[in-house]
């Protein structure tokens, strides 16, 4: 396959030279979905705690519903986004369809169920460990709650690094809501989509090389930091 | 411990507690007075473990009622403090272990560090004060479950078999740290297999037996001579899993205790 070779010489000469364009659709990728999953761990993190803790009624159907949406197609939250911040839709009004606010919503809402799913199950497994303890101190669930999240924080940084992975892999949502315009909502997979199509096997390959990187040092790190951590702390 | 006024006496009458459809504690009366250390014994599965549980308020009796005369309009419950068998350790520091406990009790962030300290010097866990409390052996672990219920300074008590996986030396500390806090004028209440330890540390014994309360009797006389003959069975060291009649009480003279 020599033209597989050739193509992957040119997206190391990308990479190695920071060509602006690839910089910037890399830049605007790590920007949206830092904040998406920032916004998700905000949202998914106690909602995954409260799940974990308080018993109310249809608390099994939420488990159930948390746990299936972790699986949600990207294709469905874009066009649920994008019915929700077209001109008719209920968000219309603050024209946010095509701009880089409407990527963020739609990984956050791609991120949400992942993150509160995987929260839900490590919050209710510390409370089975801790919980005689704690009520013997006096405190139930609702006090527990910030000390089992501070405790379960090591595992729960997996749970934020599942959510990164899927918001900064996933292709359908952002392209429905974003429509990969150039230096505006151009993200890498939607870029490695397009030039794919186009024929321009170079850059596309040179943005799916960092994007695998990235997700390779994110996880180093993550994994890293866990490791040194529970060899500290037990 | 300095206080005036006393949850104490602890009062259970006619006690019950089912769970999945059985009785696992049975009509049970006994009232804990003040000063005391009772030590409740009986084989496994006796309903010990879930007595100090109903006791100290974890999970409700299904029948009967359980009184603390002393509490008046209080809540009872900042004034108790239960030592568990598998000591839990929140995913912190020593100091922190005990800081949590402090703070859920609602002690200012200003006089923790005193308490904390005070807790650990008690117990010889000073020099772990960092540590990762995961990371410390068993018996250090029951000591730092000791130090934060130390540091809360309860009227009562509840030990849960807190020294069943331990060895000679870290039992030996973990009995020391009781008789500090029963001088400190704690009420202790504890339940062990260990009759050596009984023996040690009780002035008056309770024996459970499947749920049901068999004998209650002050130290020196129910190891001299228990009044009832599973009891007595039992503290000679015998195995109670033969089966009998729950309410035959007293069993033919001569008759072996397994039949």
């Amino acid at each position: 396959m020599p033209e597989f070779g050739a193509a992957f010489a040119e997206a190391l000469s990308l990479v190695i030279r920071l060509d602006r364009d690839l910089a910037e659709i890399v830049w605007l990728s790590l920007k949206v979905s830092l904040a998406a999953v920032f916004l998700a761990t905000v949202i998914g993190m106690p909602l995954g705690a409260a799940v974990a803790l308080f018993h109310f009624p249809g608390r099994k159907a939420v488990i159930v519903g948390l746990n299936a949406l972790m699986g949600l197609p990207p294709v469905v939250v874009g066009l649920i986004v994008y019915l929700a911040l077209s001109r008719a839709g209920p968000f219309g009004v603050f024209g946010l369809l095509f701009t880089p606010a409407a990527l963020i919503a739609a990984q956050v809402l791609l991120v949400v169920p992942i993150i509160a799913a995987l929260t839900r199950q490590v919050v209710e497994d510390l409370w089975a460990e801790y919980s005689d303890q704690l009520r013997s101190f006096g405190a139930g669930p609702g006090r527990a709650l910030t000390a089992l999240l501070w405790d379960g924080r090591f595992t729960l940084l997996t749970a934020v690094l599942a959510g990164f992975g899927r918001a900064s892999a996933e292709v359908g949502a952002v392209m429905i809501v974003g429509g990969n315009i150039d230096h505006v909502t151009r993200v890498m997979t939607t870029a490695i989509a397009l030039e794919v199509r186009k024929g321009d096997l170079a850059l596309a390959l040179g943005l799916g090389v960092i994007l695998m990187v990235l997700s390779l040092i994110v996880n180093g790190a993550a994994f890293l930091i866990k490791d040194t951590v529970e060899t500290r702390y037990g | 411990m300095g206080e005036e006024f006393s949850i104490l006496p602890l009062e259970l009458d006619n006690v019950s507690f089912e769970a999945g459809g059985k009785r696992l504690i049975k009509d049970l009366s006994h009232t804990f007075e003040t000063a005391l250390r009772t030590v409740i014994i009986g084989p496994n599965g006796a309903g010990k473990s879930l007595l100090l549980r109903l006791c100290h308020g974890l999970i409700g009796a299904s029948a009967g009622r359980i009184v603390w005369h002393g509490a008046g309009d209080r809540d009872p419950a900042p004034y108790q403090g239960m030592v568990f068998q598998r000591p839990i350790m929140l995913r912190r520091s020593v100091a922190a272990n005990v800081d949590y406990a402090l703070a859920l009790r609602g002690i200012r962030r200003r006089q923790r560090p005193v308490l904390v300290d005070e807790a650990l010097v008690h117990t010889g866990l000073k020099r772990f004060a960092r540590q990762p409390a995961r990371l410390l052996s068993f018996g250090e672990q029951q000591k730092l479950a000791l130090a934060r219920v130390w540091a809360l300074k309860p009227q009562i008590l509840f030990l849960d078999e807190p020294t069943a996986s331990l060895d000679p030396t870290a039992t030996h500390t973990v009995e020391e740290i009781i008789a500090a806090f029963h001088a400190a004028g704690t009420r202790i209440v504890l339940t062990t297999h260990d009759l050596g330890q009984a023996r040690r540390l009780a002035d008056e014994v309770l024996f459970l037996h499947r749920g049901r309360l068999l004998e209650k009797a002050p130290a020196a006389r129910f190891f001299a001579k228990p009044g009832n003959d599973l009891a007595e069975a039992f503290i000679r060291g015998e195995l109670l899993w033969w089966r009998r009649g729950i309410d035959r009480r007293e069993k033919p003279a001569g008759e072996k205790a397994i039949d």
